[in-house]
């Protein structure tokens, strides 16, 4: 069964027999990229998403009955799939903020080192291709590998929710859940980066994974407890004067900020749940004369537009200081 | 004789923070012939070889390969040059084939015209029967071959290899060196293999470098290399005798043609200008001494080098 399956995903792949000329660039990607699909660590990756597609799934179709009840044109009952959850589980887009990264690191983690402990780096190296297409095509494989895995899944959640919910979903859902998609790509790709950056700067494959791991871990479970620890010692002793509270309000959604996966829970959540108007504190004031409504997709788009940005961002930053790494470490057979 | 140096270094100098890994380097190595770099383990083979592909930055001094700089036009250089590591490794996952037109296409050779070579490379090297299988079955010795092979596929000018016989049995090595010097005399390429083996280095080698602590100390034929360091005292014999006193060494260097003993414990090594092991037995056990070793030795690297920093010559 696993092996047809990656026969038949090998196939997408490879194309009937090389083109006669192909580029350096794209025979280094097609190679990554088959070199993931025949992996057991991108089957074991596929079936935890699965698993996770599946349970998050149940968990947003049981509690879907109340909400079909209401009136199914302004709700976005399609939307629900992904975020709603009757608390047994938590619903996808949750899932994918927790263990995207794992996917990233997964796929990341031994870029560099493997070639480097293999010995096969100081040979791709004394061929005449530049150097940072090696590590341009080991992320750019991976992160088609990611892509593919992300829109299988998407799919999947759509295809099955159509099917079980018998609503069809209106374009503007489509488009929501595409770009919630997207987004998702972006941010696994820059756990993809770093871990991609761990595995040139370490050159052990345990400790560039337990790094990318510890990243992981510091801001899924650490990082806010140090925020609130940084709140309760900053935090003004009497509040005199609203607008000062609306700043340090704002001052502490920006540290949370500094974490990815904060960065990817707002955007997704704002893509997805259409009545998120804001991001930021609101006052009283503001909201009693709002009309309360769903966005529309280009409004939604525009608030979580720094969001994806600064995702963008970071995951350049990250590649550029790998980059930096790659280009000046000296490189010997196998050390 | 124009430009007839295929490989033209320079004043090369390599320097990390502590150590200088190559100092001052001046070598050329000639079109059609086989270059060998001898010396110990650190002495700065490999990072020479690495400055040479422009996988290094040279401190100090230039280096030309095929007429290229390899620090400034580094992919017109490594079109040129095939450079085999120490300790290849290969994509165990895939077959040795595959690897092959792997390495093919990185070097932009059309896909029909890549399978051709691979075939023909595999059954120059005598993988013709292992090649559709995975590298992780292959042996290091298989290894090396098909290291040989992946380097030339792009058919280079120039083939570089990094101690090629390391970790190879006898056999192995007997017909890795056949083949490479197969190599060179019929399609006249170029070889530079760095070593630490002497024997066989001088095997397939036109020409050798001694190369100590960053430095070349002697450069030419192995031949002329040998008898100009040798000269005084071309034979070593290599003694051991119970006991070795004062007298017996005195006795031993009366005897004609000896011109000098070292002696570690009751192992005697003893220069001479001819062979003169009869006399040396005789003399041992007339001295009442018992004799329970005695051998001829031809001279080793480690010989060369200890005469260098002895300051032979």
């Amino acid at each position: 069964m696993v092996v047809v399956l990656r026969e038949k995903i090998g196939n997408l792949f490879r194309r009937q027999g090389p083109p006669e000329t192909q580029h350096p660039f794209w025979a280094m990607v097609q190679k990554e990229a088959m070199d993931h699909i025949n992996s057991w660590r991108f089957m074991i990756l596929l079936g935890l998403m699965l698993l996770i597609t599946v349970a998050s799934l149940s968990t947003a179709i049981s509690s879907l009955q109340g909400a079909i009840a209401e009136d199914t044109a302004t709700s976005f009952v399609f939307l629900k799939l992904f975020t709603a959850t009757d608390g047994s589980l938590p619903p996808f887009i949750t899932f994918i903020s927790l263990l995207g990264p794992i996917i990233g690191i997964a796929l990341g983690f031994d870029a560099i080192n493997s070639e480097r402990s293999r010995g096969t780096l100081s040979r791709l190296l004394a061929q005449p291709i530049p150097r940072d297409y090696i590590i341009n095509a080991k992320f750019v494989a991976a992160l088609l590998i990611i892509a593919f895995m992300m829109m299988i899944l998407g799919l999947l959640m759509v295809g099955s929710g159509i099917l079980t919910t018998g609503i069809p979903p209106t374009p503007e859902e489509v488009w929501r859940v595409f770009f919630f998609l997207l987004i998702s790509i972006v941010y696994i790709g820059v756990w993809l980066n770093l871990a991609i950056m761990f595995s040139i700067k370490f050159k052990q494959a345990a400790t560039s994974a337990l790094s990318g791991l510890a990243v992981w871990l510091f801001f899924s479970l650490f990082f806010t407890m140090i925020i609130n620890i940084i709140v309760e010692s900053t935090a003004p002793a009497q509040v005199t004067d609203i607008n000062e509270l609306i700043s340090y309000q704002g001052f502490v959604q920006n540290l949370l900020r500094i974490s990815p996966s904060q960065l990817f829970s707002e955007a997704t959540t704002t893509l997805l749940v259409p009545t998120i108007r804001t991001l930021g504190p609101i006052t009283m004031e503001q909201a009693s004369y709002a009309i309360a409504g769903p966005l529309p997709l280009g409004q939604s788009l525009l608030l979580v537009w720094p969001q994806l940005i600064c995702l963008v961002a970071a995951a350049f930053i990250i590649f550029g200081i790998s980059y930096v790494l790659f280009m000046k470490q000296e490189v010997r057979s196998r050390s | 004789m124009i430009n007839d140096n295929i490989i033209e270094i320079d004043g090369l100098s390599k320097r990390y923070e502590q150590l200088t890994a190559v100092d001052r380097l001046t070598l050329a190595v000639r079109r059609g012939e086989i270059f060998g770099l001898l010396g110990p383990n650190g002495a700065g083979k490999t990072t020479t070889i690495l400055m040479l592909l422009g996988l290094a930055e040279p401190t100090a001094g230039k280096i030309k390969v095929c007429g290229f700089d390899p620090a400034f036009q580094p992919f017109l250089a490594k079109e040129k040059v095939g450079y085999l590591p120490d300790e290849v490794g290969f994509y165990e996952n895939l077959s040795g084939r595959d690897n092959l037109l792997y390495t093919a296409a990185l070097n932009r050779i059309k896909f029909s015209a890549a399978q051709e070579r691979a075939r023909h490379l595999l059954e120059q090297v005598g993988l013709t029967s292992k090649a559709d299988e995975k590298v992780q079955t292959y042996s290091r010795g298989m290894k090396q071959r098909l290291g040989l092979a992946d380097i030339l596929i792009k058919e280079p000018e120039v083939i570089i290899l990094d101690e090629p016989t390391n970790g190879i049995d006898p056999e192995g090595v007997r017909e890795l060196l056949a083949l490479i010097r197969k190599l060179n005399q019929d399609k006249g390429m170029t070889v530079l293999l760095s070593s630490h083996n002497l024997y066989q280095v001088q095997q397939i080698c036109d020409r050798v470098g001694l190369f100590v602590e960053g430095k070349l100390i002697a450069a030419g034929p192995i031949k002329e290399l040998a008898f100009g360091l040798f000269k005084n005292d071309p034979v070593l014999l290599e003694v051991e005798a119970e006991p070795a006193g004062k007298q017996l060494i005195a006795a031993l260097e009366a005897i004609p043609h000896v011109s000098r003993i070292e002696q570690k414990g009751n192992r005697l090594l003893i220069f001479c200008r001819q062979p003169v092991a009869a006399g040396v037995a005789g003399a041992i056990i007339k001295h009442g001494a018992r004799l329970s070793h005695l051998s001829q030795h031809d001279y080793g690297l480690d010989e060369i080098y200890h005469r260098y920093f002895e300051g032979g010559i």
